[in-house]
């Protein structure tokens, strides 16, 4: 293991400051920071990469499955999506935790329904430009069955793009399970969260120190470094973004 | 001017219907819960007769749509119901709050709009220029940072080892409005930083798209001086886009307000409104959640008249 310390084992005194053994100092409890923030990273973003699988697998499997079939189902799932996007995203989120409380699993589905309409929509957007092709056609001729064209005929071409809005759409549950985290509301102690990590040590700052800046900072550089990631991907990918 | 009023119409019949639906769930999603309010409310010990007495006490007794409509024509009226908590009036209880974070809203958008579009044309002029780079890398970094991360950098260099601010944003009645601005800075600015970014980035890309349609071209060759070009050329036609940013981006303003509010200890109704999750005060729950709601919807609205009346071309969809 990396972390010199275990997630919640008490070593030291409460918020003492950095030394040779602890190298960011200790928490309001006198957890060493540095082994709370690699915990942490497993817990963040293990928690924000599930939920935006689930995402994914809900609203990509919706928006083929729109596209393929159109009609009645088409219509349904996108005035479905149209509803869960009129609500913004935390207090959608605020509402489901108040109901169902706060557990990992809740957090992970609430965040992941939340987040589905837009891949939904580019999805289906995407395959909806794939369906209309002739060779989806003569596969459809051949009397090939809706799972058959969704797996071998449109992914294939359509991953690209799903690719690049897989990196965003990690931004985006990040920064909201970061949020709930440290609104209270997310991933309870002592598990080690780097949005709680913020809120157990905001006191701190009053007295100068930036101790609770530090967990902060690796969510922003996080959600930094895959944003600049993404747009340099678009950027290569599409010749037309800048003139 | 007949089928602009239709198509207005028709998107306010639209919005109403989406709060509506929106209402719908807000209401029905409580009742999803295990066992119902009451049950939630007293906890595991609870004897039965409490519970039912709690439940006549709530309403509970009565089908759910029919409490579906009261609560509807309650909250058309401002009546929200009663805290499970304190026993408080809801609409008591926020309506003040509600003033307190409109006010911070506002106050960062009045400093946002201007600020952002200007830049946001500045950069898009000197495209692919060593400004544009810069503007670009931050205005990233400053998107992709929690609120949080930005709120406590502003506490930390603007309150704590300067003290040009104050760290808390308390407010008290007897305030002058010039003190009240200075108390609210910081939140402001956290929330300006946020949206700022935001807006920039779709001006920017608003303005590139129309520079590069042919007849700005035209112009160009003719040789039109650039200032005419933008004022006279470029601007009539960035009016639709820009409007469209500036609205999409107030609604962004009000995710960002919760967290906001809770750095500074605010007193408004995000603030509010994470207190009553944790404690699990449905009434006002809802009637945040509704407040939230609405004034997003309304703001999506708003984008798309606005878009509707600046741009003739959508009055005539193909």
């Amino acid at each position: 293991m990396i972390a010199p310390f275990g997630e919640a084992e008490v070593i030291s005194s409460a918020f003492a400051p950095p030394d040779a053994n602890m190298l960011l100092g200790a928490d309001q409890l006198g957890r060493d920071m540095f082994s709370r923030i690699i915990y942490g990273a497993r817990n963040t973003v293990g928690l924000a990469l599930l939920a935006t699988m689930l995402a994914f697998l809900m609203g990509a499997l919706g928006g083929l499955l729109a596209a393929t079939k159109g009609g009645w189902f088409d219509q349904f799932m996108g005035r479905l999506a149209d509803v869960i996007m009129s609500v913004p995203s935390l207090i959608f989120a605020l509402l489901m935790l108040s109901i169902f409380g706060t557990n990992l699993t809740v957090i992970v589905v609430v965040v992941a329904v939340i987040y589905s309409p837009r891949v939904f929509r580019l999805t289906r957007a995407v395959a909806g430009n794939v369906v209309v092709m002739d060779y989806i056609e003569a596969a459809k001729l051949r009397g090939e069955g809706t799972w058959y064209l969704i797996r071998k005929e449109i992914l294939p071409n359509s991953t690209a793009p799903l690719i690049a809005e897989f990196g965003l759409e990690f931004c985006f549950v990040f920064l909201l399970i970061a949020g709930l985290s440290f609104l209270g509301l997310g991933i309870q102690p002592p598990t080690a969260d780097w949005g709680s990590m913020v809120r157990e040590n905001a006191t701190l700052i009053s007295f100068g120190e930036i101790t609770p800046l530090i967990p902060a900072a690796a969510i922003a550089l996080l959600t930094v470094a895959v944003n600049f990631v993404v747009d340099w991907m678009l950027f290569r990918s599409s010749g037309l973004k800048e003139v | 001017m007949g089928d602009i009023l239709q198509l207005v119409l028709k998107r306010l019949g639209l919005g109403v219907i989406t709060l509506l639906v929106v209402s719908i769930l807000i209401f029905f999603a409580v009742e999803l819960l295990p066992g119902d309010i009451a049950q939630a409310v007293l906890g595991q010990g609870a004897t039965d007769e409490t519970v039912a007495a709690l439940r006549q006490k709530l309403g509970l007794d009565q089908p759910a749509i029919l409490r579906y409509f009261q609560w509807l024509g309650g909250a058309l009226t401002g009546d929200f119901g009663v805290s499970l908590v304190s026993g408080e009036r809801v609409s008591a209880a926020i309506t003040d709050r509600f003033v307190n974070t409109l006010f911070l809203a506002s106050y960062a958008a009045v400093i946002a709009v201007p600020i952002s579009i200007i830049l946001g044309v500045i950069v898009a002029l000197l495209r692919n220029t060593l400004f544009d780079r810069v503007a670009n890398v931050a205005t990233l970094t400053s998107i992709s940072s929690p609120e949080f991360f930005l709120g406590y950098i502003l506490i930390l260099y603007f309150a704590v080892k300067t003290s040009y601010f104050p760290a808390i944003a308390s407010l008290s009645a007897d305030m002058t409005f010039g003190e009240l601005l200075h108390r609210t800075f910081l939140p402001a600015l956290t929330l300006v930083l946020v949206v700022t970014a935001h807006m920039m980035r779709m001006t920017r890309a608003a303005i590139i798209n129309l520079l590069a349609s042919p007849y700005i071209e035209m112009a160009r060759l003719k040789g039109v001086p650039p200032w005419k070009i933008i004022v006279k050329h470029a601007l009539p036609n960035a009016w639709a886009p820009i409007i469209n940013v500036v609205a999409l981006n107030l609604a962004y303003l009000i995710t960002g307000v919760v967290l906001v509010e809770v750095v500074f200890v605010y007193p408004g109704i995000g603030q509010l409104l994470v207190d009553a999750v944790a404690k699990r005060d449905f009434p006002i729950v809802q009637a945040c959640c509704l407040i939230f709601a609405a004034t997003f919807i309304l703001l999506n609205l708003a984008a798309d008249v606005g878009a509707i009346l600046t741009n003739p071309r959508l009055r005539h969809p193909k």
